[in-house]
């Protein structure tokens, strides 16, 4: 313990050297702004900056990179909650509350809770990750392909309650998002499957992105044309003072969800399979089945936004661990980050922590001052954001279609994939229209290649026994909670129709 | 509109801030260095380190971004790379599954002769790995001995069906008459954690892949598959000094689609041609066990995958392609 904290202390000290702390305001920045880009997300950013930190000592560059990271986290939150674009993938979640406070005028309250719960979910995952990196690293070993099914069955478990009362249609969104992330590569033989028409181009499967982008991007465009006749309308909202400190207070809301996020992103994160953008969707679920008003959630509640934010950025940490102790990435991102690493004459491995003390703690003491700096760049810069929301929305419409087929493009390079989230925006609103969920195809669509994996993996293994996945503790144990959650909404609800008189409908 | 704004030049300023250099074609624009295998393996290792040797050394105007594409054993980059006919701003970082997998999955429609050579950077080695908790295995013989009694119970960890690692597992099954459960895990790093954690019993990872856990003493190689003793690795025999034949190599070789303009081909093989001379890449070359004596570029390459195209089509049909796919 003491010589974690004489550690800590030797890094926190590094992180405020001119230099290291200059990087760390510039990094944030500029995350700040890829982040909120649709279609250029922190691996873009991360890719393209990293021949500029080549002119700095290692220490310095891998903190550049790093608050690039965390800034990127945030900055999708931007663009998710403004225009309704997701502006990355791990910001997707943000959207689902995140759009309809916006409309309803709160898009400073959106974005202060995001800021707020970012900072908590980042410092949280700082921490533990500070105290217990080594065993931590341990643990995720144990992690095989059984534990992975679990996790991943789990946060499907969490989604189930999400399209409200109606189960059957949330099960039909998910059976669909499965579909279309079946399309591709086997993944295990191989072989091309689900070629629609016989295109090749279907070969590459549907893009996690595509989709979203469709839905909330283009499938939100339409809604709110039709909702509101193409009527001008202004969501104008002066920041004063007062309301600043009004929108602070409001942290007693969605604390208790940020707090779920930030443990839950730390350790999605830390597993080198997930990564934020799975954290932030089971975050969003479990903080919305255990909410007193789930209702609520999709339509505006503040805690939908703050879940999923705390997670990604506390997961985006965590995923720093099995790159420094593994040598393994936890995300995209964090891949790139090892390249830069090993041009710098670093090995990321299980010896770096001893070889390499003074990198290693360095960062860890640049990401607690990074935390802050994100936190303080983005309050400050909220009224910039918002005045995105004063325009009329004859105006945002064609910039959102705009940004919608840009982002797509930008990230697969194919007017193929293009036109596919053309179809998927109207496919959405369709569905929209129809009363489906459209978030659980979004998470069915992330999850779907990862569960399909590591089910296949684990069958093949255990030659065809399916009592592998409950003979294994930690895997049994994810099963149990996932069966649990999975009737936790049922009971409610039967325990609600018990006391309240049947007039809902 | 001022947020837009302010991204549309920063995004501009940040596509020109590099200098030019002096040549007659150049890229124009981001040049895509696809991976055809997932994060953390020894081509994605590779890939990422050139990469940033180019932007270390400015050896091009334009970056260079690393994307995986580790679907279907390499397929899904095979067949990106053949939709990208012509075009001049895509590369690929290739592995054996460039020979393996058309041969195995012929409805691909690929032709990987038709592609574009550009540089052979490695010939990269082959070891036999499992944990160090494994006391009861400290040579072949007891490895063998140890596996021929846990028959489908023992658990290799490899890359994906079709992967080199796949035939040299399927290699080493029909040397030793023993059949074990291949598990295919998304690359090399993954495949080496599950090793670590003890989720499956041995791989044949690449040194690259292994050296870190090697050297924290998680993971101990027991031979190598290579024509004479590494010089990272000493003290362990090669098969052939076990009297067990077996010899493979992976290439490591940069490719770009077919139809490349001659000018292109030109540019990316004289900086490939700079990478490979570089100080740095020869000590990645000595630490990790790779073989980087020769740079082969050109018709020389293009032969070279030619032969290697036939080599291990015969060697599929040795092992069986069943014995690889595992069907």
């Amino acid at each position: 313990m003491e010589t974690i904290l004489v550690s800590l202390a030797g890094g926190l000290l590094q992180a405020f050297e001119p230099l290291n702390l200059f990087m760390i305001f510039a990094g944030c920045l500029a995350g700040l702004l890829v982040g909120c880009m649709p279609g250029l997300g922190s691996v873009n950013g991360v890719a393209i900056l990293l021949p500029v930190t080549f002119l700095v000592p290692p220490t310095a560059a891998i903190i550049f990179l790093a608050a690039l990271y965390y800034g990127a986290m945030y900055g999708g939150a931007i663009s998710s909650i403004t225009l309704g674009i997701p502006g990355a993938s791990t910001a997707v979640a943000t959207v689902f509350d995140g759009r309809p406070m916006a409309q309803a005028g709160k898009a400073d309250k959106a974005l202060m809770a995001a800021a707020i719960a970012s900072f908590i979910g980042g410092t949280v995952s700082i921490i533990l990750f500070t105290l217990f990196a080594p065993p931590l690293a341990a643990f995720a070993l144990k992690f095989g392909p059984q534990e992975e099914f679990a996790l991943m069955l789990l946060a499907f478990a969490t989604f189930i309650g999400l399209g409200g009362d109606d189960i059957p249609k949330t099960i039909f969104s998910i059976l669909l998002g499965l579909v279309m992330a079946a399309i591709g590569f086997d993944i295990i033989s191989g072989q091309p499957r689900m070629i629609f028409f016989d295109m090749v181009e279907f070969q590459r499967g549907i893009g996690f992105l595509v989709l979203a982008i469709g839905i909330y991007g283009i499938g939100e465009m339409l809604w709110t044309l039709e909702s509101t006749k193409g009527k001008v309308q202004m969501h104008n909202v002066t920041i004063t003072w007062a309301r600043m400190k009004e929108n602070f207070g409001q942290i007693k809301e969605y604390i208790n969800s940020t707090w779920v996020g930030s443990f839950l992103g730390f350790f999605v994160g830390t597993l080198p399979a997930a990564g934020a953008t799975p954290a932030s969707l089971m975050s969003y679920g479990l903080s919305k089945t255990f909410s007193k008003d789930p209702e609520s959630f999709g339509k505006g509640n503040i805690s939908g936004v703050a879940a999923p934010e705390a997670a990604n950025n506390a997961a985006s940490t965590g995923s720093m661990l099995p790159m420094i102790t593994l040598g393994i990435p936890g995300s995209p991102t964090t891949a790139i980050l090892l390249g830069g690493m090993i041009i710098w004459g670093l090995r990321p491995g299980p010896l770096l922590f001893q070889e390499s003390p003074d990198f290693v703690w360095g960062l860890i003491g640049s990401m607690y001052v990074a935390n802050f700096a994100t936190v303080l760049l983005n309050i400050a810069l909220i009224p910039v954001f918002i005045r995105v929301l004063a325009m009329p929305f004859t105006l945002l419409t064609p910039i959102i279609f705009v940004l919608c087929v840009l982002g797509v493009f930008a990230t697969t390079d194919r007017m193929f994939d293009t036109w596919i989230m053309l179809i998927l925006g109207v496919g959405g609103y369709l569905l929209r229209k129809l009363n489906y969920p459209v978030a659980p195809a979004v998470l069915a669509i992330v999850l779907g290649p990862l569960a399909e994996r590591s089910l296949r993996q684990s069958l093949i293994s255990s030659q065809g026994d399916v009592t592998t996945f409950i003979t294994r503790p930690i895997s049994l144990t994810c099963i149990i909670l996932a069966i649990l959650l999975m009737s936790y909404p049922l009971i409610q609800r039967m325990m609600r129709r018990r006391t309240a008189e049947p007039s809902e409908n | 509109m001022s947020i837009l704004k302010t991204l549309t030049f920063s995004a501009a300023a940040l596509a020109v801030t590099a200098p030019a250099a002096l040549a007659e074609w150049q890229p124009r624009k981001p040049v895509e260095f696809i991976i055809m295998a997932g994060t953390g393996g020894g081509a994605d290792q590779i890939a990422r380190l050139l990469q940033g040797l180019i932007e270390k050394k400015d050896l091009s105007p334009r970056p260079f971004i690393p994307i995986n594409k580790p679907g279907g054993s390499g397929a899904e980059a095979l067949r990106y790379l053949q939709d990208k006919a012509g075009d001049d701003h895509t590369v690929m970082m290739t592995l054996n599954s460039f020979y393996t997998t058309p041969i195995i999955q012929s409805e691909l429609g690929v032709d990987v002769t038709e592609f574009t050579p550009i540089g052979l950077m490695a010939m990269d080695t082959f070891l036999l790995w499992v944990n160090t908790d494994r006391d009861d295995i400290t040579d072949l013989d007891s490895y063998v001995e140890t596996v021929k009694a846990a028959g489908l119970d023992w658990k290799v960890g490899g890359t994906g069906s079709g992967q080199e690692d796949s035939v040299l597992t399927a290699m080493m099954e029909a040397a030793f008459e023993y059949e074990v459960t291949y598990i295919p895990f998304p690359g090399g790093g993954t495949v080496a954690k599950n090793l670590v954690g003890n989720q499956i019993d041995s791989t044949v990872n690449n040194p690259s892949e292994q050296m870190e856990f090697f050297r924290a003493g998680n993971s101990k190689p027991l031979v190598q598959f290579t024509g004479e003793r590494m010089e990272a690795f000493p003290d362990v025999p090669t098969a052939k000094e076990l009297g067990v034949d077996i010899e493979y190599y992976m290439q490591r070789s940069v490719n770009g689609p077919p139809g490349m303009s001659a000018e292109a081909v030109e540019w990316y093989t004289n900086l490939f041609s700079e990478l490979f001379n570089s100080q740095e890449w020869q000590d990645f070359c000595t630490s990790d066990g790779l073989t980087c004596d020769n740079f082969l570029n050109g018709g020389d390459l293009g032969e070279f995958h030619a032969t290697q195209v036939v080599a291990h089509q015969n060697l599929i049909e040795q092992v069986g392609a069943a014995a690889i796919t595992g069907e």
